[in-house]
């Protein structure tokens, strides 16, 4: 019965499952669509940021059509068989982790970097699609939600990552991994007292955290308590960029006339800090614009995976929208004033490679989760 | 079957739920945003426009131009001149010990320097520049300008140093400028010399500070976070001051310093027509060009502590028992009074005693004159006939007339830091001493002696105003002022008041006794052929004699001899120049100081100088 019924449900799917183009190439048109938009407003963004220098615009573009490349190969392969590499996956990445602390490159006063020859690449940026891949694979062997031992082993297997990225030191990145996890748990169904109890271990781990966190990390979170205490050091960024904020008013300086970024008073303009320049420069509105595009991605990813086929596809392609979430709302709200420092660029928008090809990757499988479905929506 | 197709729903179900949950709070963290963005970017935006633009726009002084001066024939006489310093921004700098090693690679850097830039670095504002080196050569100039990018915070500064072309002529007429110091800070309008460095410290520099300052102008400019001036947006240019030219006379200047010589003293020469000074001297002088930038303590100490004290202008500063040379003013004080007359005659034996005193106020010629009248007593110098006159007259007569020729005060010349002299009075005398005026003082008074004190310049004034017949002008050593851009330059009003008393005659008796005095009296060894002078010598004690000693230069240390002093005028008919000289322990009057007015006087009115000059120039 059940057999029959999955065959004629097949059928039915090649049959009425052919909803255009961009379905057979496994694409979502309206994510696809919003990404590009969104990528393209990016490099707007940034021939501002760079001082109008062509040469960085170009170089984004190369790593954004590499990660649209990473984006589209994943969207290819089915979750299914996602799902039978993620333990692997999880454990080449943790294993990498723990290469890169005893070998790994020193860059920016932190080893992040792992040198193999042929490319040199950060362990830790996997690890942003291998705890969600590792917990969903996990999770979704049994009914949801979970009961308390596997979400204590889920919460063990996102910590372990979590904390040898938070050693080399990268605050930012770990801040990601583990949101990673706790979205899973969250999508899963992780009943309201568990979340709470959760939230309580966080509070009370906390201390410990503190005293852990590296000097420059400690002064950040000081700063963003109080950046007028040292108005030339540690609180300079987040005033100079709430100035630039500010100033752009509703409708901004224009494109290109933004004085806090070309006089450079704004630090880090092209890369963690690049949401102040759209600030300055495009105002209210620009910024409004942008957000929407933000959201759209975000609600979209979010319908996806409710309407996912399975449960890995759910947990997966939900855990990782709320990721990308993640790295807007800890990129405004520190750029903003909201939030202390921390190293998380504006997604897709920020210089800088690694972190896109992730993301693009990441939405190559929830566009996998999407497409490759048997039965029809 | 039936259950694990539920359990499916519901599994759906949940997710789907979360989905929307998580929806919920995504829209509600970017709704928290967007509040941030509307309070920092709408209720904010007046705030953090005004901290951008603060950012970005910094307003500059642009210091004005200090007025030249010119001598009465355009020679230039204070000048402007670039000079390049390299200061340092502290704040700006990430290691001082390493950038100052490297650039002492680039440039000589001295140890004091080092001790200047050490010193000025602990007075500093934050982010006030402290210079390191001045004065920066063409080539070291360019070596730092060639590796001037290595160096963030290091910056060429230029700057306008005043210079005096003619030094020592000039250093006690002009003064000097220097660097503004804290009274003077309490003094001036801060917003008018923001970016000034300079202000006059002595002389005509001082006294026309106003005109020779100008008006400072602003830039507003464009800087980018580390400093650097992107752009002029805005500019209000300075206006320059104004350019002086002088009555003084350069060459009569120099002329009369080398008729000084090595001698102390002083030399003022005036115009009576105008009250321009024609050259204002005091000998020693000094470099004024060391104190533009700064004197260094060894310097300023070799100075100070010189015996002939090079700092003190002699000239308006140097206050004098004037001697003899007021004669001719209290003669016309007698004359205009009535209390004498042209034929009344004093009998003189070489002293004189007040009725019921045996004190002897002596003459200076010892055997006495015999009888002399008023004229006779101007011609000889005659102090027994002035102490009768001065007695008779009495001191409050006395000194008011004198003070009508503006002796006891400051005569209001354009020179700063004059001093007043002092005329005494019985008025005086009560307050300062406590004490009743005796009669014996009043003859003291009458041949210029005891606490009566007069500047070079203020005897100088007196005479021009015999030589007017009356007519006090006040001195002024600024002809005209020229504002940049204007075509004419505007001439300085005159200021001037006629002495009360005295007949035109009576002035014209006065003026052909001082022609006598030089002559056939006690200055015909500077007669001339060539134009009539009129003349008084004077003599004024440093020592006081005992009654029965006799003055003897030979036995008397330098510092003991008498001040040699000589007033005149010239020519007697048509008075073009009035001069004062005094000569410090230069013994008597008619043969020190005479001969000094003689050349000053033959270089003013027969252009001597200009002809050795030439002839000098025509040889080489």
């Amino acid at each position: 019965m059940a057999r029959t019924n999955h065959r004629a449900l097949s059928e039915l799917a090649r049959d009425h499952g052919d909803r255009g183009p961009w379905y057979r190439l496994h694409l979502d048109a309206p994510l696809l669509l919003a990404l590009l938009l969104l990528c393209a407003f990016g490099l707007v963004v940034l021939y501002g940021a760079s001082d109008q220098d062509l040469a960085t615009v170009e170089r984004q573009l190369i790593r954004l059509g590499i990660a649209s490349l990473f984006m589209i190969a994943l969207a290819q392969v089915p979750p299914a068989r996602l799902r039978v590499w993620s333990p692997v996956l999880y454990g080449v990445g943790v294993l990498m982790l723990i290469a890169v602390l005893l070998v790994g490159d020193v860059g920016k006063g932190a080893q992040r970097w792992l040198d193999l020859r042929v490319i040199r690449f950060q362990p830790s940026e996997l690890l942003k699609l291998a705890v969600p891949m590792m917990l969903a694979w996990m999770l979704s062997a049994r009914r949801l939600p979970p009961t308390l031992p596997w979400v204590v082993l889920a919460t063990v297997l996102t910590l372990i990552p979590v904390i040898l990225i938070a050693k080399q030191p990268d605050l930012g990145t770990s801040i990601l991994v583990a949101s990673a996890g706790v979205m899973v748990l969250f999508v899963a169904g992780l009943s309201w007292w568990m979340i709470l109890a959760l939230a309580v271990a966080a509070l009370a781990v906390a201390p410990l955290v503190w005293f852990g966190l590296h000097d420059y990390q400690r002064d950040r979170v000081l700063t963003f308590l109080n950046p007028e205490m040292d108005p030339l050091g540690a609180g300079y960024h987040i005033i100079q960029s709430k100035i630039a904020i500010g100033s752009g008013g509703i409708d901004g300086k224009g494109w290109l006339n933004g004085t806090q970024s070309h006089l450079e008073f704004l630090p880090e303009r092209s890369t963690d800090f690049i949401f102040a320049v759209i600030g300055e420069e495009f105002g209210f509105t620009g910024i409004l614009v942008l957000l929407a595009i933000y959201l759209f991605i975000i609600l979209r990813g979010l319908l996806i995976a409710a309407r996912a086929e399975d449960r890995f596809g759910r947990l997966l392609a939900g855990s990782l929208t709320l990721v990308f979430f993640v790295y807007v709302f800890v990129n405004t709200g520190m750029v903003t004033g909201l939030l202390p420092v921390v190293g998380v660029p504006l997604p897709l928008i920020s210089y800088g490679g690694t972190s896109m090809v992730t993301l693009m990757a990441g939405f190559g499988i929830i566009m996998a989760v999407q497409t490759h479905r048997i039965r029809p929506l | 079957m039936e259950s694990r197709l539920e359990d499916r729903k519901r599994e759906v179900r949940l997710v789907a739920t979360r989905a929307l949950i998580a929806a919920l709070l995504v829209i509600s963290a970017l709704a928290a945003v967007i509040v941030r963005l509307v309070h920092l970017q709408i209720d904010q935006h007046e705030h953090f426009s005004v901290l951008s633009q603060d950012n970005r726009v910094k307003v500059q002084p642009l210091p004005p131009a200090r007025g030249l001066i010119y001598d009465a024939a355009g020679v230039l006489l204070a000048d402007n001149h670039p000079s390049f310093s390299l200061e340092i921004t502290i704040e700006k700098v990430a290691d001082l010990e390493e950038t100052l090693a490297d650039l002492a690679r680039l440039i000589r850097i001295e140890p004091q320097d080092l001790a200047r830039f050490e010193r000025q670095k602990r007075r500093r504002m934050r982010f006030q520049p402290v210079p390191i080196r001045l004065n920066l050569t063409e080539s070291e100039l360019a070596r730092f300008a060639v590796d001037a990018h290595r160096f963030v915070g290091v910056e060429v500064r230029a700057e306008l140093i005043r210079t005096y072309p003619r030094g020592e002529q000039t250093a006690h007429v002009l003064g000097y400028v220097g660097r503004i110091n804290e009274q003077e800070l309490a003094r001036i309008d801060r917003g008018n010399y923001a970016g000034t460095q300079f202000i006059g410290k002595s002389g005509v520099e001082k006294a026309h500070e106003a005109l020779l300052h100008g008006q400072v102008g602003y830039q507003q400019v464009e800087v980018n976070a580390r400093g650097r001036v992107i752009r002029t947006l805005e500019s209000r240019p300075p206006v320059s001051g104004q350019d002086l030219y002088l009555y003084l006379d350069i060459a009569l200047q120099q002329a009369a310093q080398e008729a000084l010589g090595d001698e102390r003293g002083a030399v003022v020469a005036i115009d009576p027509r105008n009250g321009g000074v024609l050259a204002l001297v005091s000998n020693p002088s000094f470099d004024p060009n060391l104190f533009v930038e700064g004197i260094s303590q060894a310097n300023y100490q070799a100075l100070l502590s010189s015996p002939d004290k090079p700092l003190y202008n002699r000239a308006v500063r140097g206050q004098y028992p004037p001697g003899s040379t007021i004669k001719p003013f209290v003669g016309l004080a007698g004359l205009a009074s009535g209390i004498t007359t042209e034929r009344r005659t004093t009998f003189c034996p070489g002293h004189f005693s007040l009725p019921g005193h045996s004190h002897r106020f002596r003459c200076w010629k010892r055997g006495g004159h015999g009888a002399q009248n008023l004229e006779q007593g101007i011609v000889q110098s005659c102090d027994v006939y002035f102490y009768d006159l001065a007695n008779r007259m009495g001191i409050d007569r006395l000194s008011a007339f004198l003070s009508d020729f503006g002796f006891g005060q400051v005569t209001g010349i354009d020179v700063a830091g004059e001093l007043g002299g002092l005329m005494p009075t019985r008025e005086w005398k009560r307050r300062t001493r406590n004490q009743p005026w005796y009669p014996g003082e009043t003859l003291i008074v009458g041949i210029g002696q005891g606490s009566y004190l007069a500047t070079p310049l203020q005897l100088a004034v007196a005479t021009a105003a015999v030589a007017n017949h009356g007519q006090v002008i006040q001195p002024r050593v600024v002809r005209a002022a020229q504002a940049p851009g204007d075509a004419l330059a505007r001439a300085q009003p005159l200021v001037s008041h006629r002495i009360a008393l005295g007949e035109e005659w009576q002035w014209q008796r006065i003026v052909d006794a001082m022609a006598k005095v030089v002559e056939g009296g006690t200055a015909r060894r500077i007669r001339t052929p060539e134009y009539r002078i009129a003349g008084k010598t004077g003599t004024s004690q440093v020592f006081s004699l005992g009654q029965n000693q006799t003055y003897n230069a030979a036995r008397l240390p330098k510092h003991l001899h008498d001040h040699a002093l000589f007033v005149a005028f010239a020519p007697v008919d048509d008075p073009r120049i009035a001069i004062a000289v005094i000569i410090e322990h230069g013994g008597g009057g008619g043969a020190a100081a005479a001969p000094v007015a003689r050349r000053i006087m033959d270089a003013y009115l027969l252009g001597s100088t200009l002809a050795k000059e030439d002839e000098e120039g025509a040889g080489g």
